[in-house]
């Protein structure tokens, strides 16, 4: 294994991809071998660094400087000056090196401080498809720990437990109880199973996850099989992240390569191996027993509950279903234990919890912060405000079986029990900012059409309802609709959740409600003109 | 096709990764009837099973497709950015509907929910490629490119 002087990492995700970044990181290798530094400088891809700035990022290692809003043009002049002569180029203009945020080394500038980094701590310092980065980097010594140190599966439920870890990809159910359940369960085989089927609208924190650091959450699955009993998991991932799944193929080779996964992991005797299974576009999937049937091979319609799958999961054998943000705090749970993870966060929501911010925002992407922090520090620190000098109307919070609020609402926590007080659910953790000029019977209509799409037809509340539904929605959005229709919607919309089978029709009420109740007025007026007065 | 086949066990947890690989080999990225057959036959369950998992799911055509896919997102964050207008232009730019296919077999235009690249809203997908903070012009610019590639 070769040594380099220097690193630079290249963090890859949509937003530096759209930017150009391939075409940099040409030009970045092309202009390093002209300069005959192949051999000490070494240009990396990374994941993603999250909102910081604008455009492609190149990270200089081990100086720290890191450059924002690169440019093709600007590489020669970095090369030249940094790489060849060791100093920073001068006299770049800001739009094209950010010298005023982008000059300063990581540890100084505001974002990645003030961000707290449990889930993606590594993602955007390592190759994540280089298992010796992550090995340095601390990959692996969660289960280097357990087997070290011989911690029962009993006593990492327990830590687990005491941590407080609840479920992050929406319904926020204590993970510890759920490993212990499927633990107690009786089988001769039991599984664990990662949903990566992330098909929420406005989320994508799974994705940069499993493309930033996959080896994480094979640890993190290994760590759970010993600690259920099982020997086999799987990782469910949307059958649209070709990058995700590509990336966890490749990490699942090396760690076996590593004696990191598969039969007799790092001699102990103890079993335990992964195996990816890919989705084909069907958002219900996303429901853990919609997961388990299109796993078995089948049309993913959701099962009736209960049985649980923790007792009657995959193939009828208890099973553990866990989010991938959920296992990616595993690792670090065990090694720095539980009281460490009730550092962060709230009493009831100990944690990190990573938000996707979108929608009418100067800097979307994706943040890491404690549980609880207010969501007007979220939309207007960390995502830098409403974009255009506009006002704030509403955010739209957890997808689309989530909740619109309004601006009276903007100093709520982000943690599960403050958002319950105030009839919001936290959800996957999507912030859908919208500005003074957004209207809400148009959301509203988007949101039912995609609830009409992703509806599996399987009970006729679910089937039926979300197209009605769809139907009032556009009568009221296009004007053609009565004030009788906007309380026809509420409802159907409840109706809908008492007697749906699964979450996905019960959940339709979520947005409907909020969005009527916090803006009935705007509904009111789309509709005004059709009233005889 | 038994090449793919025989890449899987006989177990039916394998259905979805072969109707993903059989469709990912035909040139118009579609399951064909024979291939559908193929499988059911393979995995020893009635082709009306593999049917009523084929048209479960979106990915899966059971119509011939064009050589590119575009896949524009219609979920609630692109909408909010104007994927109303990115629908229009591309409507007009191909000259046909969703879930219709150029008559010169080049593209076909389909919806899709939420591709989880929301942070370059509005976006779509061109096959395996994300295009994103989508404009009239770029839809325009990408297109054309597109149609010169041989």
């Amino acid at each position: 294994m070769s040594i380099y002087r220097t690193h630079i990492l290249v963090p890859v995700d949509e937003g530096t991809v759209q930017a150009g970044v391939f075409e940099v990181k040409r030009k970045l290798e092309q202009a390093i071998l002209q300069k005959g530094l192949e051999k000490e400088v070494k240009v990396v891809e990374s994941g993603t660094v999250g909102i910081q700035d604008k455009g492609v990022i190149l990270v200089v290692y081990p100086e720290r400087i890191y450059y924002t809003n690169v440019r093709p043009g600007d590489v020669t002049l970095i090369v030249d000056e940094h790489l060849l002569k060791g100093h920073i180029p001068p006299g770049i203009k800001h739009r094209t090196l950010d010298i005023q945020a982008g000059m300063k080394s990581l540890h100084n500038t505001g974002l990645t401080r003030q961000q707290k980094r449990v889930v993606l701590d590594k993602s955007w310092k390592i190759a994540p498809d280089n298992i010796r980065e992550v090995l340095a980097a601390g990959g692996y010594s969660a289960l280097e720990k357990i087997f070290g140190e011989k911690i029962t599966p009993e006593a990492i439920i327990d830590t687990v437990k005491k941590s407080g870890l609840r479920g992050r990809g929406g319904a926020g159910f204590p993970t510890g109880i759920k490993w212990e359940a499927t633990r107690n369960a009786v089988g001769d085989q039991k599984y664990i199973i990662c949903n990566a089927d992330e098909g929420e609208p406005g989320t994508f924190k799974d994705r940069l996850i499993l493309e930033g650091d996959p080896h994480k959450l094979i640890e993190a699955m290994v760590i759970a099989g010993y600690a259920i009993g099982a020997t086999k998991g799987f990782v469910y991932i949307r059958g649209e992240y070709g990058l995700s799944i590509e990336r966890m193929q490749k990490a699942m080779d090396q760690a076996r390569e590593f004696s990191l996964l598969g039969a007799n992991i790092l001699e102990t005797g103890f079993s335990f191996d992964l195996e990816i299974k890919k989705g084909a576009g069907a958002y219900i999937c996303g429901d853990e027993t919609a997961l388990i049937e299109s796993l078995e091979g089948k049309r993913g319609n959701p099962r009736v509950k209960p049985p649980y799958p923790v007792t009657n999961g995959l193939w009828q054998k208890p099973t553990a279903v866990n989010n991938v943000e959920t296992l990616a705090n595993i690792p670090q749970i065990i090694t720095q234990g539980s009281e460490w993870f009730h550092t962060m966060g709230t009493e009831m929501c100990p944690g990190t919890k990573v938000f996707t911010i979108l929608g009418h925002i100067e800097s979307p992407g994706l943040i890491e912060v404690e549980m609880g922090t207010p969501l007007r520090e979220i939309i207007f620190s960390y995502g830098g405000g409403i974009s255009g000098g506009k006002k704030f109307k509403a955010a739209l919070l957890g997808g689309a079986s989530g909740v619109f609020l309004s601006e009276k609402l903007l100093d709520v926590h982000m943690d599960l029990e403050s958002l319950k007080e105030n009839k919001a659910v936290l959800g996957s953790g999507a912030v859908l900012v919208m500005n003074e000029e957004a209207s809400i019977p148009d959301m509203l209509f988007s949101i039912l059409k995609f609830y009409a799409h992703e509806s599996c037809g399987q009970c006729a509340p679910c089937r039926v309802g979300t197209h009605q539904l769809l139907q009032l929605a556009w009568n009221v959005r296009e004007g053609k609709g009565q004030v009788e229709d906007i309380d026809t919607m509420m409802s159907l919309a409840e109706l809908m959740w008492r007697s749906s089978l699964c979450p996905l029709g019960q959940s339709v009420i979520t947005p409907v409600k909020s969005a009527i109740e916090n803006f009935r007025d705007e509904f009111v007026l789309a509709v005004s003109h059709n009233q005889v007065s | 096709m038994q090449a793919i086949l025989q890449k899987y066990e006989k177990s039916t947890d394998n259905l979805l990764g072969l109707l993903h690989d059989l469709q990912d080999a035909n040139e118009q990225h579609y399951l064909t009837p024979g291939s559908m057959d193929a499988v059911a036959k393979y995995l020893g369950v009635p082709i009306g099973y593999v049917y009523g998992v084929a048209t479960f799911y979106t990915m899966f055509s059971l119509k011939p497709r064009g050589r590119y896919i575009v896949r524009v997102c219609q979920s609630p964050p692109c909408h909010l950015l104007g994927s109303t207008d990115v629908s229009r232009e591309l409507i007009e730019v191909l000259g046909v509907g969703f879930g219709e296919t150029t008559a010169d077999g080049q593209f076909t235009l389909e919806m899709s929910s939420c591709l989880g690249v929301c942070g370059v809203a509005p976006a779509m997908m061109i096959n395996d490629e994300v295009y994103g903070n989508l404009t009239v012009s770029r839809i325009l610019e990408i297109i054309e490119d597109l149609r010169r590639v041989k």
